[in-house]
């Protein structure tokens, strides 16, 4: 249980310990002093270089995080490593779909005014691996939003810990994180195996309910890392949706999908060739019960349920994590065919790069015109983005918009998937797909 | 019943004392914890309605959002935190927000980790008390 080592004892290197001592500016006296701190919290022996961060400290959560850029600003910070940062309080683009006071206006502006005086790269958005170049397998990067952690370590293979806000900014100021859990590769190893096998193949590469199979797994496995056996053709926008849903029902920091993800080519592979601590068979009852607890709102139909259900849909809300193009393009077609009605709020959350692309191909025009708002840099569980009250009953593809909706923005969840959500918001109540289970 | 006192390691070291709030299933601060008021908001917590505030905080883990560090340390800006927090398993993202609030505010709760089967024997509602040493000790 007890960690070994104390801040005390981290074996540090003379530059840390210039650092230390404020040789490169009292902000990186600041970072390396709670560097040091949390390698002693971790256990670490040591710190360790990084190649890359990625910041989340940039969203506005209250006055501190201001006060604690302002004290890096003043003292001097500039990062060491490229660092890309993380969603804001605002959607700097489109001003007016701000729907909060304009103190709180300005002190999410000056949050995000501070990050980029100290040198990030301003892309503003929770998928950074969809943007801008990605890390490289096995290499070391200190990055925080849990569902880019997720997929740093699983997907890209890259390696972080569970980094939260203010030590992001910490290691690309310094250059340097404890060398402990994820960066390591003993603690990389697979513990709790959930085996899939007997659902139908259908339902194993069906995209839709890939974030109900992260939502389960995230709830069941707690902070040890998962192996899903038996996953089939997810790609990078369903294994995005499937870790952003395990991150947030759990500490997931990495899975591994047995054939699909770069560390488990193989079970054994997955598990380091050791046993593992628990076997989960998930049936479909699982699924069934992952995918209730999904949604909030009360006497919701199970997600799958044939016909429709009475139940007045407010908001739809798709984009956590952020709209790709490949999934704008999944969209598209659906709204054409089935635009929101007009007292439904239909609302996307994404980030420049997609955004550009919407603007050249025409298609955000499209969407505008069919009452569809674009929001980017920032999103709409974080940020006062709904005109509509609270209260209401949102609708969502994503488990983590799920997952967070009801705590953050007061309103009930209903999770479906992408034709579903369409469906609903055209009709402005629940619409269920009947063809979803198999 | 005698008075209990318990050792654990002082991930962020500090001294306080409340009356101990047990959570049982581990709880994210961010979308979890409203920093205003301290009172919890995740809906799917079995605690949801209850205040953290100047409670000692027994539970197993953090989950979810790495911004719960920021959660926590607006929380000791207005107040609102828990008087201490104690956990059963290492949550580095807790103990971050405490480490910054010694930074910016030189005050934050402490963060207590302790094994497994001394984090089992605090039970709800009895007066606690953290010290700098990473000792705890249950009012007799």
């Amino acid at each position: 249980m007890a960690a070994a080592n104390t801040p005390e004892t981290v074996e540090l290197t003379e530059r840390d310990r210039a650092m230390l001592e404020g040789d490169f500016g009292e902000a990186a006296a600041v970072a390396m002093r709670i560097l040091v701190t949390m390698a002693g919290v971790y256990g670490a022996e040591r710190l360790l270089d990084i190649e890359g961060a990625h910041i989340d400290g940039c969203l506005y959560h209250g006055d501190s995080g201001v006060d604690f850029a302002e004290l890096l600003v003043a003292g001097g910070a500039r990062v060491s490593v490229p660092t890309t940062l993380n969603v804001g309080g605002l959607d700097l683009l489109h001003p007016e779909e701000f729907a909060g006071t304009a103190e709180r206006r300005a002190k999410a502006l000056r949050l995000m005014e501070c990050y980029e005086e100290m040198g990030c790269r301003t892309i503003w958005t929770c998928a950074p691996y969809q943007t801008t170049p990605r890390p490289a397998f096995g290499q070391q990067v200190a990055w925080a939003e849990s569902n880019a952690i997720v997929f740093a370590n699983s997907v890209l293979g890259a390696r972080t810990h569970r980094y939260g806000d203010f030590i992001d900014i910490c290691a690309a100021i310094t250059g340097r994180a404890p060398a402990v859990g994820l960066h390591l590769e003993e603690n990389r190893r697979g513990r709790v195996v959930f085996d899939l096998r007997s659902l139908p193949r259908a339902l194993r590469s069906a995209s839709w309910v890939l974030p109900a199979i992260g939502y389960l797994v995230g709830e069941r496995c707690g902070n040890r890392i998962p192996v899903l056996l038996g996953l089939e053709q997810a790609d990078e926008d369903g294994l995005k949706a499937l870790g952003a849903a395990a991150a947030s029902s759990g500490a997931v920091a990495l899975f591994h999908a047995v054939g699909i993800t770069p560390e488990a080519p193989t079970l054994e592979a997955a598990l380091g060739h050791a046993e593992p601590e628990e076997w989960i068979e998930v049936g479909v009852s699982d699924l069934r019960d992952g995918l209730r607890s999904l949604s909030t709102a009360p006497g919701e139909a199970e997600a799958g349920a044939a016909g429709s259900v009475e139940l007045a849909i407010d908001v739809v809300a798709l984009g956590s994590p952020h709209f790709s193009p490949r999934e704008f393009a999944e969209l598209m077609p659906l709204v054409e065919r089935h635009p929101p009605a007009g007292g439904v709020e239909f609302v996307v959350c994404t980030n420049r790069l997609s955004l550009g692309e919407l603007e050249r191909t025409g298609n955000l025009e499209r969407l505008r015109a069919h009452g569809v708002r674009v929001v980017v840099d920032t999103c709409v569980v974080v940020a006062p983005i709904l005109r509509t009250p609270a209260g209401g009953v949102l609708m969502t593809n994503s488990g983590k918009f799920a997952h967070y909706a009801p705590g953050n923005v007061g309103f009930d969840v209903v999770f479906g998937s992408l034709a579903e959500c369409v469906r609903s918001a055209h009709g402005g109540r629940l619409w269920r797909d009947p063809e979803l289970w198999p | 019943m005698s008075a209990v006192e318990l050792k654990g390691q002082a991930l962020v070291a500090g001294a306080a004392a409340g009356k101990v709030l047990r959570l049982e299933e581990p709880l994210s601060f961010w979308g979890g914890v409203d920093p205003v008021s301290g009172t919890i908001i995740d809906r799917r917590h079995p605690r949801c309605g209850e205040s953290v505030a100047g409670r000692v905080l027994v539970m197993p883990y953090g989950r979810g959002s790495s911004s719960s560090s920021s959660v926590l340390l607006e929380g000791v800006r207005l107040g609102t935190a828990p008087a201490a927090v104690v956990l059963r398993e290492l949550d580095g993202i807790l103990a971050l927000g405490g480490a910054v609030a010694r930074e910016l505010y030189e005050q934050s709760p402490p963060v207590l980790l302790l094994a497994p089967a001394d984090w089992e024997a605090l039970p709800e509602g009895v007066d606690a008390a953290v010290e700098v040493s990473g000792r705890l000790r249950i009012a007799g």
